[in-house]
């Protein structure tokens, strides 16, 4: 039963990862780089506005942030629940 | 030597070198090699897997969409990196977990259900064969060029390398020859860029020069083509034009379509373990982010270079002279290019010079008519050769073409190839023998396999003379159908017990009907030109473009499996354990060998 309810938290753990990263997936690539755009667009970057540069490559930068930070993170989180390979 | 040799040179060069490493990597121990991904290194696998992910849709023509389009088109910049964020969070921990090999096997045994499986596969090649067209788009632009035929036959010569290309097949799975892929394909991209990005901002990171500052003006660079592009009637490069609901949409389409497409999926399977297919994903995103953090520049530089060609004397003074374009040799390119039918011009009003600009402008209607001219002259300019052409634009070296074409070829053909093998082994592996007949010989396997081949080619040809879009149009397609039909059952599979076999094959059958109708009524029923009753000028629903309609397709799929596995069957008890077993890292078996 013990290792049952150790599963539960890891998965609960894990879809709060999930879930937060997605978020800031969608922020820096719909929300800064289509739809919150005109909010940024006081923000000059380059001869054009942050939006621009969020739509065109800063939404690449933070998308290998999320994954690397994910991996590392999940990695971890397997240890400390005894669910990771040995 | 003339550009013709020195194209043929690396194009046979480049060649040679998959070949040798191919045969010395089986000369070497055939089990080491074979199996990609088991026991290489993360860093490496991700290479492999951006070679095989990267097409003729990114290397020859998404730049192109880009350039003349601007801001609208980051579409695809975001869709086709953002989806990895979705494979690495959502899918390939888990499906190397489950341990089987095909995208098809996880589906039939996570819905235990042989019916489920076989539509898997359907989804899969229709998915797959729609994205060979696109590849075929890409390989007759660049057999044309490099060869100075005509499309048409550039294609058709183009088909004929690609299938012997997918029957010698084998080095297909070799990791290392997708690495020299890799290799040739960013070393191509890259090069002209760097000379391109020093020629105009000085500096030579083409990603950081393309927020620079334009040497010749003194203004930034995106600024200055702002400029250019609105005094010739043209949409401003960096204003956004389109409509919101549907940038939204095509994003998504391509994002959750990058995480359903069996061919990219597949890589994760074979990893050694739980844990690098996490960061594997990271690495192969690392190696697309180099093309694709370049080819915002590329295109904005170039479009910045051609205005300057057609208007050498500014936007206000003189167009550039049909004298100049025949004898002058920075305008060579321009005829090259014309042979192939992909690029025209015409002196309409007889001038002697010809006249760039949006005759569909009223301010340069007006101008125009003050100066009698009577339409744009450069009158075709085919998006996908932009890539492809632009290091003669830019007046580079013969060597440096000589790579591009190299680097674009091994794009194209790299990807075709691989989604060819992908088709016959659904069509005989899958469809004939684990339903139709179980009891085929392996000679009569590999029959089918060849002979499904054969046949996905040709459709593929044939539509790719008429093509339903531009390369990227057509891939983006390919990844709209895959986003409706795989990615849902693939994620509902993990993230949910409650989804059972009838859910999941209703969900599935649903999303790919709406969506494949969709794209047909607006590109043609089976993409053949003119059976079409809508176009994505003015679409059926809205301002929903047939490109963008995956995300639709999807949530439909979403819903469906909800609704009918509510009104079914549970799922049983065993199948609800495979499903926490998939959860959790622990008791992951060896990657399976292919």
């Amino acid at each position: 039963m013990s290792e049952n309810s150790s599963n539960n938290a890891y998965w609960s753990t894990n879809m709060r990862i999930i879930v937060v990263s997605l978020i800031i997936w969608a922020l820096v690539s719909f929300g800064f780089g289509i739809l919150l755009r005109p909010l940024l667009s006081g923000i000059s970057v380059g001869g054009t506005d942050l939006g621009f540069w969020f739509a065109q490559q800063g939404s690449i930068v933070v998308f290998l942030a999320i994954i690397f930070f994910y991996a590392w993170r999940m990695n971890r989180l397997d240890r400390e629940h005894g669910v990771d390979e040995e | 030597m003339d550009q013709f040799t020195i194209n043929l040179l690396f194009v046979g060069g480049s060649f040679a070198l998959y070949i040798g490493i191919a045969i010395w990597a089986r000369a070497g121990s055939t089990s080491e090699f074979y199996a990609a991904g088991r026991g290489v290194h993360p860093v490496t696998n991700g290479m492999a897997t951006a070679a095989d992910w990267m097409s003729a849709a990114s290397f020859i023509s998404m730049a192109g969409l880009i350039a003349f389009t601007g801001y609208d088109n980051s579409t695809y910049l975001m869709g086709w990196t953002g989806g990895y964020v979705l494979l690495a969070l959502l899918l390939a921990p888990y499906l190397r977990k489950f341990g089987k090999y095909t995208v098809s096997e996880f589906i039939g045994d996570r819905f235990y259900s042989q019916t489920a499986r076989i539509v898997a596969v359907v989804c899969l090649i229709v998915a797959s064969t729609t994205y060979v067209i696109g590849q075929m788009t890409g390989v007759g632009v660049a057999f044309g060029r490099f060869l100075e035929v005509d499309n048409t036959t550039g294609l058709l010569i183009g088909a004929c390398v690609v299938f012997a290309y997918a029957v010698f097949g084998g080095m297909k799975g070799v990791t290392y020859t997708q690495v020299a892929q890799y290799v040739v394909l960013i070393t191509a991209y890259t090069i002209p860029t760097v000379f391109i990005s020093l020629q105009l901002t000085g500096n030579p990171i083409p990603g950081l020069g393309l927020f620079g500052t334009d040497v010749a003006s003194g203004e930034p660079l995106l600024a200055k083509l702002d400029q250019v592009v609105t005094e010739l009637g043209f949409a401003s490069y960096t204003a956004h034009h389109g409509d919101t609901f549907n940038m939204v949409l095509f994003t998504l389409s391509l994002m959750i379509g990058t995480a359903g497409l069996p061919h990219v999926i597949m890589r994760f399977f074979t990893v050694p373990k739980v844990s690098d297919a996490r960061w594997s994903a990271g690495w192969a995103l690392v190696f697309i982010a180099l093309l694709y953090i370049t080819a915002p520049a590329v295109g904005a530089m170039a479009r910045l270079n051609i205005t300057d060609m057609m208007w050498p004397n500014g936007t206000n003074g003189e167009a550039v002279s049909v004298e100049m374009i025949e004898n002058d040799a920075r305008y060579d390119w321009m005829e090259t290019w014309q042979k192939t039918g992909l690029l025209g011009w015409e002196d309409k009003n007889g001038d002697g010079r010809i006249q760039y600009y949006n005759d569909k402008s009223e301010a340069m209607q007006a101008k125009a008519a003050e100066n009698g001219w009577k339409g744009n002259e450069l009158t075709n300019f085919n998006r996908d050769i932009l890539v492809l052409a632009n290091p003669e634009i830019a007046n580079l070296p013969g060597w440096v073409i000589g790579l591009v074409a190299a680097g674009g070829l091994a794009a194209a053909l790299s990807t075709a190839a691989g989604l060819l093998l992908a088709i016959s082994s659904a069509v005989s592996h899958d469809l004939i023998k684990g339903a139709i007949n179980p009891g085929i010989s392996e000679k009569g396997e590999l029959l089918s396999a060849r002979i499904a081949m054969a046949v996905a080619i040709a459709a593929a040809t044939y539509l790719g003379l008429n093509p339903p879009g531009f390369a990227a149009q057509t891939v983006a397609l390919a990844f709209g159908l895959a986003a409706a039909s795989i990615f849902p059952a693939l994620m509902m599979g993990i993230f949910s017990t409650r989804i059972n076999n009838t859910g999941a094959v209703a969900g599935m059958l649903a999303g790919l009907a709406v969506t494949l109708v969709y794209i047909f009524l607006h590109k043609g029923w089976l993409f053949i030109p003119g059976t079409n009753s809508f176009t994505d000028a003015d679409p059926l629903l809205g301002s929903i473009k047939s490109t963008s309609f995956g995300a639709i397709g999807a949530a439909v799929n979403f819903a469906v499996a909800y609704v009918v596995a509510g009104m079914t069957k549970d799922t049983p008890q065993a199948i609800k354990e495979l499903v926490a077993s998939v959860r959790i890292p622990r008791g992951a078996g060896v990657a399976q060998e292919h």
